[in-house]
């Protein structure tokens, strides 16, 4: 007999802190459990660096910048069930901090006025990702299946989740794992 | 004599004058708010108190109760207009809960939690507005403003100050500060002041307590807010 067909999950951190990533492996023991039921596609985990077809893609993270909007395609286009999880990628979070400042003022603070900057200069090397005008949260982007909230959510509140949607069951936290801090 | 409404097919007790939302919490039923408070007449802006009265959509803070009468309220239909009223309210202002020092305290997150409302589903307007840190004692942070008028009137109507109103209409209204300079330390307004310790988001903070009470003790961390209200008022 072999063995069940695992469930191939993809994650990704967009304009992220990777705390949502560390909150994944927070989830302990059950890390056994996980690699038992799935198979990591693109993820950092992996280092794969294009998502496959998958069943669920993780987001974390919002879209600041050129880059992050053609990743996020790219989940949506292979990922059955696409889910935001944590603040960022479900209203911008901290780095959406930005978005009552000009972009232009923003650089300029960072790269020429700062106090003790020798070389000053907005970096300008055609490699990087242009920037958004604003930061977005991933559902102005693309359709998003399951919103997981938390900054980050918590190990259990993540295994809680996914524990459901491995399962099949509709995802639904129970109160004392609802946060959006 | 005891007169009697039914509230989600049970009855609730009630005396003349009582709206449908002072007999349900009277009766030990919480039926969910932001704008009403048990001092002030109603004032019926937040909406989050909708309920359906005999089939109609009514705020439930302002309508008097009468017999006999058929109200849902803890229904799926009402609780999805309710999330979509949080869900307006989140994207109109900025609410980043993660920086905020009423987190775990504001009662709008806590209506979220129990209404699980897991995204903002609109897209965000991140509305440009500065915070007032003039005032010696307490800072003013209007990204979070829900437009209440709790501060408005507890000033106006208690502490006889004026200090707070709305100002402009429909999606440009904003709270502002009555001083010529717009600046609250331009005012008379005191840290014992009612409108000081009214506020059910993070607008009106005290300086220097911010975060005293640690993740795990704020007043919502374990109880949802229908039972936390329902505890403070018995």
């Amino acid at each position: 007999m072999s063995a069940p067909e695992k469930t191939r999950v993809a994650t990704a951190s967009l304009a992220g802190c990777f705390g949502c990533h560390m909150s994944l492996l927070d989830i302990d023991e059950h890390l056994f459990e996980l690699v038992e039921k799935v198979e990591f596609d693109r993820s950092p985990l992996t280092d794969i660096k294009h998502c496959g077809a998958c069943e669920i893609g993780l987001i974390e993270g919002g879209v600041c910048n050129a880059e992050n909007i053609h990743v996020l395609r790219e989940f949506r286009q292979h990922c059955k069930i696409l889910v935001a999880v944590g603040a960022c990628a479900i209203n911008g979070g901290l780095p959406a901090q930005r978005n009552y400042f000009k972009l232009d003022d923003c650089l300029r603070q960072v790269y020429q006025y700062r106090i003790g900057m020798t070389d000053a200069g907005i970096p300008d090397d055609p490699e990087l990702p242009l920037l958004l005008e604003r930061v977005h949260p991933i559902h102005e982007i693309v359709r998003v299946d399951y919103f997981l909230p938390g900054c980050p959510p918590s190990g259990e509140a993540i295994w809680s989740f996914l524990s459901d949607l491995l399962a099949g069951r509709t995802p639904r936290l129970p109160y004392s794992l609802m946060h959006f801090d | 004599m005891n007169r009697e409404f039914m509230l989600d097919g049970l009855p609730v007790a009630f005396t003349e004058g009582q709206t449908i939302l002072q007999a349900a919490r009277a009766a030990g039923r919480y039926i969910p708010s932001l704008c009403w408070h048990p001092d002030f007449p109603p004032h019926g802006s937040c909406k989050l108190c909708i309920v359906k009265a005999n089939g109609r959509h009514v705020s439930a803070c302002a309508l008097p109760a009468r017999e006999g009468m058929e109200v849902e309220s803890d229904t799926p239909e009402i609780n999805g207009e309710r999330r979509a009223l949080l869900q307006m309210l989140f994207v109109e202002g900025n609410h980043f809960c993660p920086s905020c020092e009423k987190s775990g305290n504001c009662q709008l997150q806590a209506q979220a939690y129990e209404l699980e409302m897991t995204s903002a589903r609109f897209d965000y307007l991140f509305p440009v507005r500065p915070v007032d840190a003039s005032h010696p004692d307490i800072l003013l942070d209007f990204n979070r403003c829900i437009f209440c008028e709790l501060c408005v009137r507890a000033s106006r109507d208690v502490d006889g100050k004026h200090i707070f109103a709305l100002t402009e209409r429909g999606i440009h209204k904003h709270l502002v500060v009555n001083a010529e300079s717009g600046r609250l330390s331009d005012t008379d307004f005191a840290a014992d002041d009612l409108a000081a310790h009214i506020c059910p988001v993070g607008v009106i903070l005290h300086k220097r307590v911010g975060f005293q009470r640690p993740i795990g003790q704020r007043d919502y961390d374990h109880e949802p807010i229908s039972q936390v209200a329902m505890e403070e008022s018995s």
